[in-house]
């Protein structure tokens, strides 16, 4: 009870420290998703319109990756990007720009995989039309992520909340330096083991409200272009 | 209207052809010449090959054995074809914009889209149903987004699998009003149906489909009054042919 009433004065108290770290997670987990939705929408679709040799074992280790562990993740790019390493100099470890490229790569499976089923499934119901229309390969591409812009939505959402939720990789890459790679849950990861547990239980209450914020207002937007075009 | 490219894909030559999908043939040894003229309207029972016959004209499949001709032309690239199927796949659009994705894919310019969209949804009746989202549309006002689709492409042949099998008479008889107009500009019409009053009304000539073959394709009067075989006097009189 007493955890939760130090949260309360904590959010309430609007602590700049604490909203530094907030809009440091939201910025690192949408700049994720929206680099891994760029990469993962154009792949999943072309994945779900085209049959050669390799296909299969392409899909199966795209959706195996959806449950990649996120600290495997941030060791391999730890490694890439480390002094030493390939794209050592690039500078970029222990910035929030490494830790976007961690978590897209931790994001991007689950929106291609994910996105791949819902193409092949709407592909499924356009085949005969789009064909019969004559409509070129790229134009299906395209037709399709469009037609299936709302079940996308929530493939999004899905690798939003993986990129949010995770602490792996932001802690490897990131370094939870702070003021500048902290994030809500390296936060958390920090408080906990220092003791602060009323802190800690602040930060998870406000991770979760923010989440279910974001979720919220795309639902919103869905929901209303949904109406508008059926 | 856009420039028809200087081919023809008339007469449409069906000879031969089987298509077997898992050693069941859809149809078998078909043989049928579609020439430029009245409406050819498809008749038989369930499974007598009509669907399959369109999409072989269509060239949505390959025949197992036999041949397919467009004019003479063993390939042809279909720009001359449009096809209205049984159950139309409405996209997420507009009833306008349902259109105006076939006029785009029929490779109409920009410039010529609007006046075209404009006057396809008028010759449809779906002027004042433009901005609704199709798939909220009733099944007539479907099929016929998916008639003005077909009419997008400037279609030399129009095939319509039984475009009104499942509306009632007055969406029926708006599809037909279209259709007989769409016939008089000079579009050659391939219909399969169940509907023997429609197939009466709309017919020039009539294919009478049996187990995968035309079994008899003969004018629509001569049908109607002295069919050839008794399998079609007897489905023309109405009786269940299996």
């Amino acid at each position: 009870m007493q955890e939760s009433s130090s949260a309360l004065a904590l959010v309430l108290g609007g602590d700049p420290a604490l909203y530094a770290i907030i809009r440091l997670s939201l910025l690192v987990s949408l700049s994720a998703t929206a680099l891994a939705a760029v990469v993962g929408l154009p792949l999943g679709a072309l994945l779900a319109l085209t049959r050669f040799p390799g296909r299969t074992a392409i899909v199966v280790v795209i959706n195996a990756f959806m449950g990649l562990p996120p600290v495997v993740v941030g060791l391999a790019v730890y490694l890439l990007l480390s002094r030493s390493g390939p794209l050592g100099f690039l500078g970029i470890l222990f910035t929030p720009a490494a830790m976007v490229v961690a978590q897209g790569l931790l994001v991007l499976p689950i929106i291609a995989a994910l996105t791949r089923q819902t193409i092949e499934d709407l592909w499924a119901e356009y085949r005969d039309e789009l064909t019969a229309m004559r409509v070129p390969p790229s134009g299906r591409v395209a037709t399709l992520l469009w037609d299936a812009r709302f079940s996308l939505t929530t493939t999004l959402l899905a690798g939003f909340g993986r990129a949010a939720a995770e602490v792996g990789t932001v802690m490897i890459v990131g370094g939870n330096i702070d003021g500048f790679t902290r994030t809500m849950t390296t936060a958390i990861a920090l408080e906990t083991s220092k003791g602060d547990l009323p802190l800690a239980v602040g930060l998870g209450l406000f991770l979760i409200a923010v989440i279910v914020l974001v979720n919220a207002a795309v639902w919103g937007v869905r929901r209303a272009s949904e109406i508008r075009a059926g | 209207m856009t420039m028809r490219p200087p081919v023809s894909d008339l007469p449409l030559v069906l000879e031969d052809v089987t298509v077997a999908v898992r050693d069941v043939a859809l149809v078998r040894d078909l043989s049928l010449r579609i020439a430029a003229g009245a409406p050819t309207v498809l008749i038989g029972p369930n499974g007598s090959g009509k669907s399959t016959l369109i999409r072989l004209a269509m060239g949505l499949i390959a025949p197992t054995s036999g041949r397919v001709t467009w004019g003479g032309r063993d390939a042809s690239d279909g720009r001359r074809r449009a096809v209205v199927f049984q159950r139309p796949v409405m996209l997420r659009r507009s009833a306008a914009g349902n259109v105006a994705y076939a006029l785009h894919a029929a490779g109409c310019a920009r410039a010529e889209r609007t006046r075209r969209l404009a006057d396809i949804l008028a010759r449809v009746g779906l002027t004042h149903l433009a901005d609704r989202p199709a798939r909220r549309l009733s099944g007539g006002e479907q099929q016929r987004v998916a008639l003005a689709r077909a009419l997008a492409h400037d279609p030399e042949v129009l095939f319509l699998d039984e475009p009104t099998a499942s509306l009632d008479p007055a969406s029926t008889k708006a599809v037909e009003d279209i259709l007989r107009e769409v016939a008089q500009t000079g579009v050659k019409l391939v219909m399969a149906t169940h509907d023997l009053g429609q197939a009466r009304r709309l017919a020039g000539e009539i294919a009478f489909m049996l187990r995968g073959r035309v079994h008899e394709c003969t004018p629509a009067e001569r049908f109607f009054t002295a069919p050839a075989t008794a399998e079609a006097a007897a489905f023309a009189h109405g009786d269940i042919v299996i």
